[in-house]
């Protein structure tokens, strides 16, 4: 890996979201961490092959950095699967921020086995915060949308 | 070789596979309960997803989530564990059918085995020794069930086809009994496994509880990995248990499996699986399969050097067992002790936080835990907080170490069964070995009278 594409790469993670970036090309093995999250390592490495790979901490399938909740009625994921915000590619979302909601509106699709379930709101409200994106996977519990 | 196994399962089992997994350079997804977010396993993942409440129906047992959340995360295959849906047909089949690998047998192979009325046909076909019993479900009629009865011979045990584990059974010691007993336990059977049939078979007084350990790969090549001695229970729930089994002669050993290995070819068994007998005046009766990897597998690993869970892996990727028969060594001996959040002599469980946790070590030592300082012991699910398992040239040897190791250990904040352990290893029959499965049931009793 020569360091041009180095620099690239401290450039991507340093201008991005991202916690932590690993990548293996072969027997190259890079890991750049961001300094000031909870892991105590900011070294770039440069990694010969070895034996046994190291695994990266953990990374749920939710966004790397946990903001804290606006307040509000949080309306959790009732089950696992990919997150859409409408019913079809193309389509109008079910909800946007601002938009007023009563309990039983659909607010979101989660696609799980090839199964489109529509999740309901469960309160009255307008929503404050869309917490996932289209197409991400989300986990039972996940907070998706913050009602007001 | 996979790249990503989902690990379908919580607590020491999960952390056992993904240990295996990260050796083999494979990314582990765990998916857990709500309860179990803080487990060590779930905090050292590639991926971890929640799948569901606390309660095991929706979470562990949930098969949707489960395969959603392999489907979320692109994982190839899915490590069932122990428990839980390791012995269910019906979700190893849905994962084939949504396109990932399940680490076990066939579908229905599973079914086969689950059913233990044609598993021990199975079995006889196999030439595998069975206990003697029915050949089929007891009928409706009441003569022919005292009929049969009287064939097989008093004392006989009726119990459910759709049991096994110890549940759903019950002894019968006299004609006058029988009647009532057969449907007691059909109602039983009925509730708690959807199937009200039953079988009967002779009921053996003072057996030893004695499995084989067998893998099998998807090219009909099954190996034995020698036997372990479980005959340490209590209502069924294994309490200690050892490798190699003492006392048993090794023409005996090699016979019997032999005897499974051939079983295991002939009803094509993929993976990993134990073939457990109740054995008695130096013969072998089967009672059951399970067709899945076992809490004790551990003191199989230490006396053969073999990782078992990282072979299952391997049989499931598609590669051929490398290892041959005569490659298997059984080398010194192993003990287990299975730690539990309970009670030592009450059994009530004893969930809460682990306020500080020290676990030994030394020679020979392994301990299987998933369970740390400050760790949560979660009310949900059964007690197992782990093992410790010692190694010793000898079976002397192995039992010194653990008696030292148990010494060592400490865990406060809950109970445990740390105690009832050390003074099971004092135990002068213990130590002698060859002590029958209701050795501790009546050890325990006679200390209750003694109170």
């Amino acid at each position: 890996m020569d360091l041009r594409k180095l620099k690239t790469l401290i450039d991507l993670v340093q201008q991005s979201g991202i916690a932590e970036l690993e990548i293996c090309e072969g027997e190259e093995k890079v890991r750049i961490s961001r300094s000031g999250q909870t892991t105590t390592h900011t070294n770039v490495m440069m990694a010969p092959a070895q034996a046994a790979p190291v695994a990266a901490p953990a990374v749920a399938p939710a966004a790397p950095e946990v903001a804290p909740l606006p307040e509000g009625h949080v309306i959790k994921s009732p089950m696992v699967g990919t997150f859409y915000r409408s019913s079809a590619p193309g389509a109008k979302a079910f909800v946007e921020a601002g938009q007023a909601v009563k309990a039983g509106d659909t607010v979101c699709i989660i696609e799980a086995m090839k199964l489109l379930n529509e999740i309901e709101s469960d309160h009255d409200g307008i929503i404050k915060a869309i917490l996932a994106e289209n197409g991400q996977p989300v986990e039972y519990g996940q907070p998706l949308f913050v009602l007001e | 070789m996979f790249e990503k196994i989902l690990i379908a399962n919580r607590g020491e089992i999960a952390l056992r596979i993904q240990r295996a997994c990260r050796e083999m350079g494979i990314k582990s997804v765990v998916v857990h309960s709500e309860a179990d977010a803080d487990a060590k396993y779930v905090k050292l993942a590639d991926e971890s997803v929640c799948i569901g409440p606390p309660s095991s129906a929706q979470s562990y047992l949930n098969i949707p989530a489960i395969i959603s959340a392999a489907e979320v995360t692109d994982a190839e295959a899915i490590h069932p564990g122990y428990g839980f849906l390791s012995e269910n047909a019906d979700f190893a089949e849905r994962v084939e059918q949504s396109g990932f690998v399940f680490i076990g047998p066939q579908a229905e192979t599973i079914r086969l085995m689950g059913d233990k009325v044609s598993a021990k046909n199975a079995m006889k076909k196999a030439g595998v020794p069975v206990v003697p019993g029915t050949d089929s479900a007891l009928p409706e009629d009441p003569k022919e069930v005292m009929k049969i009865a009287r064939e097989i011979g008093y004392p006989v045990i009726i119990k459910s086809a759709g049991g096994g584990g110890g549940r759903g059974m019950r002894v019968v010691h006299t004609e006058a009994a029988l009647l009532n007993a057969v449907q007691t336990t059909r109602t039983e059977a009925q509730a708690a496994f959807g199937n009200p049939m039953v079988y009967a078979e002779k009921y053996l007084e003072n057996p030893r509880h004695i499995e084989i350990q067998v893998l099998a790969d998807k090219f009909k090549n099954a190996i034995y990995l020698g036997d372990r001695d479980c005959s340490m229970q209590r209502r069924h729930q294994k309490v200690i248990e050892e490798a190699p089994a003492p006392l048993l002669n090794t023409r005996a050993r090699i016979r019997i499996g032999e005897r499974c290995t051939e079983a295991c070819r002939k009803i094509g068994y993929v993976g990993a699986g134990t073939f457990e007998f109740l054995y008695e005046d130096n013969e072998f009766f089967f009672i059951e399969m399970n067709t899945r990897l076992q809490v004790e597998h551990p003191v199989t690993e230490m006396i053969t050097g073999l990782d078992i869970v990282q072979l299952q892996i391997r049989i499931a990727a598609g590669e051929k067992l490398k290892i041959k028969q005569r490659d298997v060594q059984l080398k010194g001996h192993a003990v287990e002790c299975r730690i539990n959040a309970e009670d030592p002599y009450k059994f009530t469980p004893s969930p809460g936080r682990i306020t500080s946790l020290h676990m030994p070590g030394g020679p020979g030592i392994r301990v299987d835990t998933h369970a740390y300082s400050g760790y949560f012991v979660p009310p949900y699910y059964d007690s197992m907080l782990g093992k410790i398992i010692a190694y010793g040239d000898t079976r002397e040897q192995a039992i010194a170490r653990l008696n030292i190791a148990l010494s060592e250990s400490a865990i406060e904040g809950i109970k445990t069964n740390i105690p009832l352990h050390q003074e099971l290893l004092h135990d002068a029959a213990f130590l002698r070995g060859g002590t029958s499965i209701h050795y501790l049931e009546e050890k325990l009793a006679k200390l209750a009278r003694e109170e």
